[in-house]
């Protein structure tokens, strides 16, 4: 498996490590308790499709990315730096 | 009372030689990580091209000047190598010196790249990684920073707490790949 890193380009997976579901992205905007916080914290979908992961480029530029890819073909579609996925939500 | 004496990173490690390759210590000077603030890299490059006559590198480049080098390490990092920095950099960027953590080796010879295909998993020969490409990766399993200087020069930085499995891991592959070549060629190998 290869991902293309947006910084160092196309590198071997041993460089990454996995962090899980980009869920991770969406925390809820309250503070209080609610189901939002449920779905953000516990629950998480495990599709026969496609999937967003969040991986960090360890070993290389030590950018956090979101991979897009599909967990039937092992097709990875997309590859962007989660600084700018979060930005594009207006997280940051 | 003590009488300390500074040592080098690969000090009575290097240098050594395997068939048409050479590994070699370098005295870096100076090292001191540069990470601007958001939206500060223009201001940065502008105040390092006025302080150093290098610029801010774009991800996988290094500039190699002639008394200072700034190499690409990581997202929004890189590293000053050479000169000690200029305080004006500060405005623009938070630096650190690093110049006692790295030690820092040279490979050079035509089968570098050669030896180095069998620790690293980045393609490093040089119509692919030319002079100036610089490459945050593995080498075994220890975290590098990998730059051409030269047609046949690798410099390769490592953290200085393993100067001794760098040199150990690099001596066993540039002695396998003569040993290797030895035999192609017919002729005695190292």
């Amino acid at each position: 498996m290869r991902l293309r890193c947006p910084l160092c380009g196309e590198r071997d997976r041993r460089e990454f490590s996995y962090k899980g579901a980009a869920v991770a992205l969406d925390r809820p905007a309250t503070e209080d308790w609610s189901a939002e916080w449920d779905d953000y914290l516990h629950n998480r979908a495990n599709p026969a499709g496609e999937t967003r992961d969040l991986w960090q480029h360890a070993a290389g530029c030590g950018a956090w990315l979101v991979v897009t890819r599909d967990t039937v073909t092992h097709a990875v579609t997309e590859v962007a730096l989660a600084r700018d996925a979060a930005r594009g939500k207006g997280a940051a | 009372m003590a009488e300390l004496r500074a040592t080098t990173p690969c000090a009575g490690l290097l240098p050594l030689r395997a068939g048409a390759m050479w590994l070699e210590e370098v005295d870096p000077g100076r090292i001191t990580s540069l990470m601007p603030g958001p939206g500060q890299a223009g201001a940065l490059d502008a105040a390092l091209h006025a302080a150093h006559g290098v610029g801010w590198p774009d991800p996988g480049t290094a500039h190699l000047g002639d008394g200072a080098a700034v190499i690409w390490t990581g997202m929004d990092q890189a590293m000053l190598v050479g000169p000690a920095p200029e305080p004006a950099l500060a405005e623009a960027a938070a630096l650190t010196d690093q110049s006692d953590a790295w030690a820092v080796v040279d490979l050079s010879g035509e089968d570098g790249p050669e030896a180095l295909a069998r620790l690293v998993p980045v393609d490093l020969r040089a119509h692919v990684f030319a002079e100036g490409a610089t490459a945050r990766t593995l080498l075994g399993h220890m975290s590098v920073s990998i730059t051409r200087t030269g047609p046949e020069r690798l410099r390769i930085m490592a953290f200085r707490s393993m100067a001794g499995t760098l040199v150990h891991e690099l001596q066993t592959a540039m002695e396998r790949v003569a040993a290797r070549r030895g035999l192609e060629t017919g002729a005695p190998d190292g």
